[in-house]
Parts: structure tokens; sequence; C-alpha cells
């Protein structure tokens, strides 16, 4: 164990000083020290994407960076994604579609389709599947996901992207 | 009574009121709980797949900052006894080692626990775990199960044997049918070893604190594990609660009672503190339980013109180190239905499990049933091509009627409701046979072969009933029911207590949906409460699709019981007869007088604050146990087209349609929703997956690197259809649909690589489909 060191970081829109040891993985100084849970931890090795979230406006694994990487980064998770009163378009398509069941990955695809959706406003069916390939899901198959990511792209049209 | 609304929601593709906590991130999954002064526990594992432990030195580990506690198996010797089988199956001998939270003496496969160390920090516990030394003296490994089977060495030397037991189901004159065929056709099917896989892993928050316990686990079966953990740690039931918060899928592989529930819950009476396990991947790759790994002959008989007279299986199951809960009772669910859908006379499954140096398998999405349906339908097929008789053709020939239900079948089960030429007529309107094959053609010019593969299915779910699946029947130690109990507060909002214990399929958006058509209320306002033992009365959690047709039935008798009382209050009332009471519109009234009425609200208003009839308990709030007659059975037709690369041995699914039958629909939504999961897990098992061990035991696919789950970009949009073939067995005419896609998709890929293959001489291929496998066949069949 080595001493902690500080970083700062804005995490959807607040700014958090935080002391952590130069090993702590961002996805736990989130989930662990600023509590915010929604972004999950399912695989040892950057396969799962259940922790993704944006690092200055990019879907990135939150388990394959250190919380000090993020020094003076703006980190959007889940939380600051939509409010249970103003959802995302990528949060109301999933909700619609039928794009969620254990909810696990939920998170993290999300993150991800929202990412997609920023760079890509009008993206094809292989276009979606091939952008959520580094996230898993066990229990959709992922066919109302795609659907999902397709029918937020036709509701909130090029100007989609993550609100932080 | 009778009790229609207007408009039901039963049947309607209600989105789900499981969404918003989940889609917000506001969930609480295990590890998302936090109690104060919780310990994190850190497990030392085997990286041995068979030795003797000589010695385990945690000085070091303890010596470091913030490190707690360091126990081996040796501290707990105040343990109750060892971790549960829960099958005695009447007559059977089942050979059934000793197996330890942490391990006494041997570690049988690699993950075997043997020491657990417990701190302050979740990084610095594994931290502290490398620091513990543990010499072993190596054993043999033990891998193969037919070499298992044969003989010395021994997983479990004081057995004397690697057999773990014999099991058959028979029916029929087997030997009749098999002198009456003319043709006899036999192969090796082999359905390999794979995981569960939810995304969430497991893990355990222990609280002990003034004699009681509370137990938040992420499992499939609170009660079992409350019931054991009492057990195991002496403590009386009602002491012990336990608590499945949000879980983050299960697939049978939370359908357990794990060393690391009661480990963890010992160390928290021993140190009076909450501890915290949180598994790792790497762990819930080698120590969560598997499925599958079955090595089966199997061989149909039928005459030339396509009847066929017996079938016959062998299994040899690789049950790996251990038994669990219900480890050597999984093959033989699919002995139930070893037959399909086909009326054969006779049927015979020989079971034999063997123990090998492997984490132990148990249930796995299925359960005995997907191997059981990939035998068969592989059989199908082969035996069609033998006869030269089209496939589907043979299948027609050989279904049970839809006059024959309730079907009393060779192994002695009843089938209860079923259309099997209704669900392939219905699947073939999705496919034209006539256009596929030129296309097939075409594309076999341009070099790549394209195929299409069969599934027809019949599957034993909603488990229970009691009579057959308890120590009577089959030899679970548990009757198979399910229960409810349903509340009407004051105000004639709802909350609902179901025994079962969803964990993402979205049962309390169906659960509602069957309360709020009863009682004339919005499903918004009915709660469904699940996974926690000191709410709600005794229940038997979610597997085996048995939530709707057991826990959603008995939900809506309870209900049934609730409107009765409802109706007494509002004939008393309104000055009518109780049987003359109905609820429309969302009131309670006369029939033919649907304005004057009483809302639930109002019922519930008299039943708590006003004056019930005279001899009437005060009180809205019914319990049911529904203990049903039978299973259900549900059943489909499924294809799968895909596309063989035989340069490269790579298969891609290029098209999946899937027509199901799970009786009368809840929510439409929610069973695509099911079957879209289902498919994707047995075509992930038929083409990417497969848990390998190597010789030394050593287990290869450790890790999401290694083992291979489908991702989007692998997977086509599936096509779903249904038929609707209601059940008898319950009143709402439901059956069980979270397990039909697997227990179909397996056959049908491997089925339609075949397919594709045949051109090139490969007639038959076992699963894991990789490329390599793929490219080899080919390669042999080129000579």
């Amino acid at each position: 164990m080595s001493d902690p060191v500080p970083v700062s970081l804005t995490v959807n829109g607040v700014e958090h000083q935080l002391e952590v040891e130069p090993r702590r993985l961002l996805v736990h100084a989130l989930r662990d020290d600023l509590g915010l849970t929604g972004t999950h931890v399912g695989c040892d090795t950057s396969n799962c994407g259940a922790c993704t979230v944006h690092l200055d406006g990019k879907p990135v694994k939150s388990c394959t960076i250190f919380a000090v990487q993020a020094e003076g980064a703006e980190v959007t998770t889940v939380e600051g994604l939509g409010t249970e009163s103003q959802l995302h378009a990528v949060q109301e398509a999933f909700w619609n579609d039928h794009g969620l069941q254990c909810g696990y990955c939920t998170p993290g695809m999300m993150m991800a389709a929202a990412g997609l959706l920023a760079e890509n406003a009008d993206p094809s069916e292989a276009e979606v599947r091939h952008a959520l390939e580094g996230n898993l899901c066990r229990c959709t198959g992922y066919h109302n996901i795609v659907k999902a990511v397709l029918d937020a792209a036709k509701t909130k049209g090029p100007t989609i992207g993550a609100q932080s | 009574m009778s009790a229609t609304a207007e408009t039901p929601h039963v049947g309607r593709s209600l989105r789900r009121k499981e969404d918003p906590r989940l889609i917000t991130g506001r969930a609480r999954y295990i590890d998302d709980i936090v109690l104060p002064g919780t310990l994190w526990a850190a497990i030392v594992r085997s990286p041995e797949a068979h030795a003797t432990i000589v010695s385990i030195d945690g000085s070091a580990a303890l010596a470091r900052d913030g490190i707690h506690a360091f126990y081996t198996s040796e501290d707990m010797s105040d343990l109750g006894g060892p971790l549960p089988l829960a099958w005695a199956p009447p007559g059977v001998e089942v050979q059934n080692p000793e197996h330890w939270p942490l391990a006494r003496g041997t570690v049988n496969h690699v993950g075997d626990p043997v020491a657990v160390v417990l701190g302050d920090d979740r990084y610095a516990v594994v931290d502290a775990a490398e620091d513990v030394i543990v010499e072993y003296d190596p054993l043999p490994a033990i891998t193969d199960p037919e070499a298992a089977l044969a003989g010395a060495p021994f997983v479990h030397e004081s057995l004397g044997t690697n057999k773990v037991h014999e099991w058959s189901l028979a029916g029929g004159d087997l030997e009749a049918g098999f002198a009456e065929a003319e043709v006899t056709l036999e192969r090796r099917i082999v359905n390999h070893r794979i995981a569960g896989a939810p995304i969430e892993p497991r893990g355990v928050l222990a609280d002990y604190r003034a004699g009681a316990i509370t137990l938040w686990t992420s499992t499939q079966v609170p009660h079992f594990v409350r019931l054991f953990t009492a057990l195991l740690l002496g403590m009386s039931e009602e002491r012990v609660r336990v608590i499945a918060p949000e879980v983050g899928g299960g697939f049978g592989a939370k359908l357990q009672v794990y060393g690391e529930e009661i480990l963890s819950a010992w160390a928290s009476r021993r140190t009076g503190r909450p501890v915290k396990w949180i598994e790792t991947r790497t762990e819930n790759m080698a120590v969560t339980h598997q499925g599958r790994d079955q090595i089966a002959q199997v061989k149909i008989g039928a005459k030339r013109d396509g009847t066929v007279t017996a079938f016959h299986v062998k299994i040899l199951a690789d049950l790996g180190a251990y038994n669990m809960l219900l480890t050597p009772l999984i093959p033989s669910l699919g002995a139930f239905v070893m037959g399909g859908c086909y009326k054969i006379p006779a049927v015979q499954t020989d079971i034999t499990g063997v123990f090998t140096n492997k984490c132990p398998t148990d249930a796995i999405r299925g359960a005995g049933r997907p191997e059981a349906t990939h035998m068969i339908e592989l059989m199908m097929d082969q035996l069609a091509a033998e006869l030269g008789i089209d496939r589907l053709e043979l299948r027609r020939m050989n279904f049970i009627p839809p006059e024959d239900f309730p079907a009393a079948v060779a192994t002695g089960v009843v089938y209860d409701s079923g259309n099997y030429a209704g669900s392939l007529d219905k699947l073939m309107e999705h496919v034209d046979m006539a256009e596929f094959r030129r296309e097939q053609e075409e594309l076999r010019a341009k070099g790549v072969h394209r195929g299409i593969g069969f599934s027809t299915y019949t599957e034993i779910c909603g488990l229970a009933p009691s009579r057959i699946t308890g120590p009577a029947g089959v030899g679970v130690g548990a009757g198979l029911w399910e229960s409810a109990m349903v509340r009407v507060h004051n105000t004639g909002a709802v909350t609902v207590y179901t025994g079962t214990s969803p964990h993402g399929q979205g049962l309390e958006t169906a659960f509602a949906q069957i309360v709020a058509d009863k009682l004339g209320v919005d499903p918004q306002v009915v709660e469904v409460m699940h996974g926690d033992t000191a709410t709600g009365p005794e229940g038997r959690g979610t597997y085996g699709s048995r939530s709707l047709a057991n826990g959603g039935e008995a939900i809506a008798r309870a209900t049934d019981k609730v409107v009765a009382k409802a109706a007494k209050i509002v004939a008393h009332e309104l000055e009518a007869a109780p049987e003359d009471i109905e609820v429309r519109g969302g009131k309670f009234s006369v029939k033919g007088s649907p304005d004057k009425g009483l809302t639930l609200a109002e019922v519930a208003g008299i039943a708590y604050i006003g004056a019930v009839p005279e001899g009437m308990e005060p009180g809205l709030e019914e319990t049911m146990f529904n203990d049903p007659e039978n299973f259900v059975f549900p059943f489909g037709a499924h294809a799968c087209v895909v596309d063989v690369d035989a340069d490269t041995g790579k298969v891609k699914v290029v098209r999946y349609v899937a027509v199901d039958d799970c009786g009368n629909p809840v929510n439409p939504m929610l069973i695509d929703g099911q079957v879209h999961g289902g498919i994707a897990f047995g075509i992930g098992q038929a083409l990417y997956e497969r848990i390998h061990y190597d010789e030394d035991g050593q287990l290869v696919t450790g890790t999401f690197v290694d083992y291979a789950l489908p991702t989007a970009a692998e997977l086509p949009s599936f096509e779903t259809d249904r038929t609707v073939t209601p059940s008898p067995t319950n009143s709402m005419g439901v059956k069980g649909v979270g397990e039909a896609g697997t227990i179909a998709a397996s056959a049908a890929v491997n089925n339609a690589v075949i397919d594709a293959l045949r051109p090139l001489g490969v007639d038959f291929i076992n699963m894991p489909l990789s490329p390599m496998r793929v490219w080899q066949a080919i390669e042999e069949a080129k000579g």
C-alpha cells in the first residue's frame, strides 16, 4: 500500500477533491469514495463494460483507469445522464423497448450508447452492434438494447449526448 | 363473483415498474450496500487442482496494517455440518463427500477455498491474502470423466470410486422398440461445460448482532439460504434474515447455498462485525457452479417409414469435485422430456455421475433440458438424413397430436397441453424453404456455406408440484410449491409478497398486472415485494421457469380470496348477494348496476376503519400456498440460419426465428425478452462458450478474455412469434418461458451447421462449434 495522493475531478458537474492510493481504480473512487454506485463492476479484465462512464465526453471503462489519471477531468456517470423526472433519450428508450432485464450491465451499456450517439446521430444497426461490442449483457441477447439505441437516435436527432 | 376488468392489463406489454431505479443508477445491488464497521473478506484459493494441504501460514497476512483476522477450517470446527446436497432420491445411492466452506485436508479443484483474510479495506485484504503461505502436496488431477469412471486415481480417495451415482428413467419396452426398428442410429453427443456468467458476480454482506444475523446475498433462493445458514450456524431460523437485494442476473448460478454465504455469516458472528465478500470475475469462473458437461451415447430406432420406435440415452455426467445443492439431480431433469415432442413408445435414460477435479456443476439455465432437447433434435435430423425423409416431415409424423393432450408419455410424466404441429406451421410461415435453398446454392457458388437448422422442443418446468419434486417423488428435500400474500392497505393501495425471487425477469410488473385486473386498480398502485425472508411467507425462489406458473398462480389465488372477502363487504353495503358482485370499471358493483359500486379504496376503508359485516374479521389481506397438480410444458419451434466459412471454420448466425408457446401471455414484451436472452444463451454455448480445463486440471478459461460470451456484434436481431395453447395446470393458463429459448437454441444452431457442411462431407459434429473444430471437421472429411 502506498501513500494517498490528492486528485481533483469533476463528476456529473460537481467538483471533488479526493485523497486516493495511486493504484485506486476510477470505478472504486466513484463507487466507494463518492457513493455513485450506479457504475458497476462485472469483470477483472475490461471485457464486460459494466463500468463504462464518460471521461471528457468519451466512453471509457472506469475499471481500466486509475482515479489519479482522471485528474482535472470531467466524468459523467449514469447518475449524471438523466434524472427520474428528466430521463435522457437513451434511458427513456431502454425503458420503452425493454432494453434491460437484471439491469446490471445497463448503466455501462447506456453510457456506451450515449457515447455512440454523440458521435454518430444516425447509426445503422451494424454500427450500433459494433459500438456496443465492448459491453456484455447476459439477459437480453442485445435485441432490445440495439432497438433502444436506434429508437433513441430517432427521438433525439443529432444533438444527443451525455448531459454533463 | 366474476372479476373481469373492462380493459385488462394482463396480455398487454406494459413497460416495467422495475426500470426507473435501474436506468437511473439508483438500484441497490449487493456491492452497493454499505454498513458501518464492515470488514472486507478475501479468500485464499487453491492454485492446485488436487492436493493435500500440508500447512497454512497466515502470520504475514495478519501482520499487515488493517488486517483483523485470518481463519482456516480449523477455526470453523463449530460449524453444524458440511454444505448441503438437497437431493436424496429414494433407492439411489449417492456418494457424497464432505464439502466445507473452507477446505479440510485436501483441495479438489482450482479455486477451492482454503483460508479467509478479514480487514478494513477491499484492496488491503487482497494484498494480505497474497501473503498467506499454503504448502500443497500435489495429488493426481482427474479431468477426463471416462477415465475417472474406469478406476483409480480417485478424486476422493476415501470413497474408493469416482462414481457419484446411477439413476435411470425408463418407460415402455425398449427391447421391443429396437427389435421393431428397421433402422438404428447411434451417435456420441457431447454437451460441454459452460458458465452461467451473470454480469454481476456473487457477493455477500453478513451482519451479526445480538444473536441475530442479516445476510444480504446475491441469490435466487433466499429462503433456502436462510434455512441452511440457520442449520449450519446452529441458530434458530427466525434469528436469520436473508435478503436478496437487486440481483444482477442468475441463470441458475445463484440457485445455490454457497460456502461464501456460510463463511461470511460465520465470520461476522466470530468477529462481531459486518463482513462483506464480493466475488471477482476470476473467482466466479473458477468457483461459481457450472453447468452441462455430459457425454452421451444416444441411440434411436425407427421404421423405414419414419416412425420412431425407441430412444435410449446413456449419459456420463461430469459433476466436478463435489455435490452441491442439486448437482447429481440436474441431468435427471432432462430425462423426463427425453422423448421431446414425439410419440415414442419406449424411452430410457441412464445417467452415471462422476467426480473430477473441476468446479462442481449444478443448475444452469435449462438444467438438463437443453441437453435432452439437443440430443433428440440432433438425432431426428440424423435419422431424417439416414431415411431420406424431409426432417420437418419426419418431425411432423412423430409429433404427439393435439388431440392426445393431456398426454402421458413413456417417461411417466403427463404433458399438460401442446400443439407441436401448430408451432412448426407458424414457424414455416416465416421461413420460405424454396427461397432459402435458392439462396443457399447461390452462396455456395461464391464459397459461402449456408445452412438452416430446426429444433422443436417441449420442456418440463414451473418447478413444483411437491408430490413429484419432493422427498417422496424424485427426492428433492423440499416440496416445491409457491406462496403469496396480498395485502390491501387502508387507501386501496396493494402490496404483494411473493416467495419467488425475481432477478431481472420483470415479475414485479407481470405480477402487478395480474393483481390489478382482479382488484380493478392500476398496476402502478400494486407493489411487489420479494427476496426478503423477514417479509411475507416462506418461499422457494426463482428458477426452473417456475415463478409465473407457481408464484403468479399463488398471487392470483390469494387475490381471488381478497376479492371474495371484498365482495362480501360490498354485498353487505349494497344489500346484494356476494355472488352477484363483480369488478367492473374499477369498482366492485352489482352485476347490471355498474354505476353503484365501491372502489377498492372504499372497500378497504370499510375493512380497516368502518364496520365489516358481523362475524367477519377486519382487514383485507390473504395468503396462499399454491401446490399445483402438475408441471407445465411450454413448447415451440425454432429455425436458425448460419454461414460457415470453410477456410476458417468460422460460423456466423445470420438469421434466427423462434415460435414459442408459453400459454396465455401476461406481458408479451417480457416473454419476447426472455426468449431473446435464452436464444443468445444457447447460441453462446453452441458457438463461443466453453469452460475448459487442461489435463492438469488448470482452468484455461478463467476470465472473460478466454471465456467468450457473445457480444452484440456476433448476434443478429431475432424474429419471434407465438402460438397460444393455455395450460390446464393453473387458473391463468400460463407456462414458464425463462429457459425456453436456451432449451431450443443449441440444437437449432448445431443442426444448421451440419446442414451447411453436408455438401463438404460432414454429416455430424459436436459443440462447441468453434472455428478450429469446424475447420478440422471439414479437413477430416476431405480425407
